[in-house]
């Protein structure tokens, strides 16, 4: 080739180079476009409300659209006790879960076994509504429901927790139903950081004569809690915002009561539920600034739960 | 009295016996909510489902309107989120060494990939729908692609990673330029995973409601103007199984069935076309 040819060549070249670098990077930049734009336009859309109602609106209570009196506490208290039952029930099955996938299945049923996991996580929310609302809920009404009632009831402190009347759907239920769709999502998470523990490292324990149970709790846990504690934040954050399966269990009530048992509210179900029935700007836009906290809580766990396992990873690198 | 060493081996026994309870429960529920969308749907399913129209209450009619609106924005979701996704996952894998803006954008990305689905809607309720003035499916399938987007860059980085460096350097050595060795050599290797990737998130949105409450709403007749609020299944599922109507109680259990199994194949068949773990969380 000659060299005229060659130059003009390279510089086709380097001029595609640097084209394609710079799409690449406007997409990446696009993603942190997308988060401002998302925080932006939530918090334009609700500051009506937050003129309005200022910091009372996450203390009040009252939810009036007849009156225009508009406070977030019945839904912001609902999301965060539903996501703590989910977790108080999700961890321990998901470690059961993740150490069964790890440690004990045979090698052949740890893929099948891993995959069906994961399919519960791929169950649309709308599902576990339904299945919910029409068949989980009915069941638990006739046979879970009045048992506790009866037993945990009277009892002093947590009695009041679990008194009232035997109607299915409720705080209580809608915590469940998050549980089963975050376990799929936590025991993934603690599998995967189970699996990066060095085997040298178990096989010394066993070489000691620790039993499984040992291994598990006094090498695998403490060199993966941040891990773990990860995992359990990316649930959190998934329970926190989950919309379609509480919005059909928890009953829609602004109400706020002691009892789990008793219909509650939500933020993604009072979303669901009341946005495209809103009426005036005020009701608008105290839903967006709902929409808002949400945006916000989730954001702050998730956040915290990507640093553990990145710090994680990075101890991992570190040491190998 | 028990010795330490039975005690030990007692404890190891139950804690086990324990886990593999706990793989049980995992998979009752699997098995359970699988049958009742068997024993509920299956009897419902019928030609009628595949090409009628949504009734009005207490008469019957199928679920056609909703099915073409659902793969009409879910395709339309995945056309604008794909590109972007790839493009993006690309720069974080082969431009990110230095700078600030992979690592954030990696951050970013992992949030936004659990970020509740509802307040996405809320979003293009606010930029898109507020502006036009009327629900769309135009509106329906944007929620949907940035739903899309953050699956495909994670999944389209990780399978980035996976490519040995080795082959990156035989194309260089070549004298190919960087874009021809990305485009020509790495995104071709990673290509199995790159379309697990895009299948996920296909599947991943097709099963989404609340992002559509807001945005494409529900059109109770046929529509092919994306311009028009549009019927989807999602949204049909939920408004007919919140109703007090049999027939359309009924119609929400086959479009339940239809939709998760759609879903859950889709799931499956992506892990069979890229064997290797692929996890997105």
């Amino acid at each position: 080739m000659p060299t005229f040819l060659r130059e003009v060549h390279m510089k086709r070249h380097n001029l595609l180079d640097i084209l394609f670098r710079n799409i690449t990077r406007l997409s990446a930049f696009a993603v942190l476009v997308l988060l401002v734009a998302i925080i932006v336009s939530l918090i334009v859309g609700s500051v009506p409300s937050i003129k309005t109602f200022g910091f009372q609106f996450l203390t009040s209570a009252e939810w009036d659209p007849v009156t225009n009196e508009f406070g977030a506490l019945v839904p912001i208290v609902g999301t965060l006790i539903t996501s703590a039952i989910a977790l108080l029930i999700a961890i321990p099955v998901s470690f059961g879960i993740a150490l069964f996938l790890t440690e004990l299945s045979p090698r052949w049923l740890r893929r099948p076994l891993g995959i069906a996991i994961e399919l519960l996580a791929g169950v649309p929310s709308i599902i576990y509504g339904m299945w919910g609302l029409f068949v989980f809920a009915p069941l638990f009404a006739d046979y879970v429901q009045p048992w506790l009632i009866e037993k945990l009831g009277p009892l002093p402190i947590f009695g009041p927790l679990f008194q009232g009347i035997p109607m299915g759907i409720g705080v209580l239920t809608a915590g469940i139903i998050l549980a089963i769709m975050v376990i799929p999502f936590i025991a993934s998470v603690m599998r995967d950081v189970f699996e990066v523990v060095p085997t040298l490292l178990k096989e010394s324990a066993y070489g000691l004569g620790a039993t499984t149970w040992e291994v598990m709790w006094q090498v695998v846990l403490p060199y993966t809690k941040i891990g773990v504690a990860g995992g359990i934040m990316l649930g959190l954050g998934r329970a926190l915002g989950e919309t379609m399966a509480v919005t059909f269990v928890i009953g829609n009530a602004h109400k706020l009561s002691a009892s789990l048992l008793m219909p509650g509210n939500s933020i993604s179900s009072a979303l669901a539920n009341e946005f495209n029935e809103a009426v005036g700007e005020l009701y608008t836009s105290a839903l967006v600034e709902l929409g808002l906290i949400l945006f916000l809580i989730t954001f702050i766990v998730l956040s915290l739960a990507r640093y553990m396992l990145h710090m994680l990873t990075k101890r991992e690198g570190s040491t190998t | 009295m028990l010795t330490l060493y039975t005690r030990r081996r007692l404890i190891n026994a139950i804690g086990l016996g324990i886990s593999a309870l706990a793989m049980l429960f995992g998979l009752l529920w699997l098995g359970w909510i699988l049958w009742t969308l068997l024993a509920n749907g299956l009897p419902q399913l019928s030609m009628a489902v595949l090409t009628q129209m949504t009734p009005p209450p207490n008469s019957t009619g199928g679920l056609l309107n909703a099915i073409a609106g659902s793969l009409m924005m879910t395709f339309l979701a995945a056309l604008i989120g794909t590109p972007i996704g790839i493009l993006a996952g690309t720069y974080l894998a082969e431009f990110g060494q230095r700078g600030w803006l992979a690592p954030t954008t990696r951050f970013i990305n992992d949030v936004l990939l659990s970020a509740p689905s509802i307040v996405i809607g809320l979003f293009i309720y606010e930029m898109y729908v507020v502006k036009i003035g009327h629900f769309s499916g135009w509106a329906g399938a944007l929620a949907l692609s940035i739903l899309v987007i953050p699956i495909v860059i994670r999944t389209t980085e990780n399978m980035l990673r996976l490519v040995p460096n080795t082959l990156r350097e035989a194309a260089a050595a070549l004298g190919a330029p960087q874009w021809k060795v990305i485009n020509l050599v790495t995104l071709r290797a990673a290509r199995a995973g790159i379309i697990t990737g895009v299948l996920l998130a296909v599947a991943r949105i097709s099963g989404e409601t609340a992002p559509l409450l807001f945005t494409s709403l529900n059109n109770q007749f046929w529509s092919s103007d994306m311009n028009q609020p549009m019927a989807n299944l999602p949204v049909v599922i939920f408004q007919f199984a919140m109703s007090p109507y049999q027939d359309w109680q009924s119609l929400a259990w086959a479009g339940a069935l239809l939709i998760t199994f759609s879903v859950l194949s889709l799931n499956i068949l992506a892990r069979v076309l890229f064997r290797q773990k692929s996890t997105t969380y």
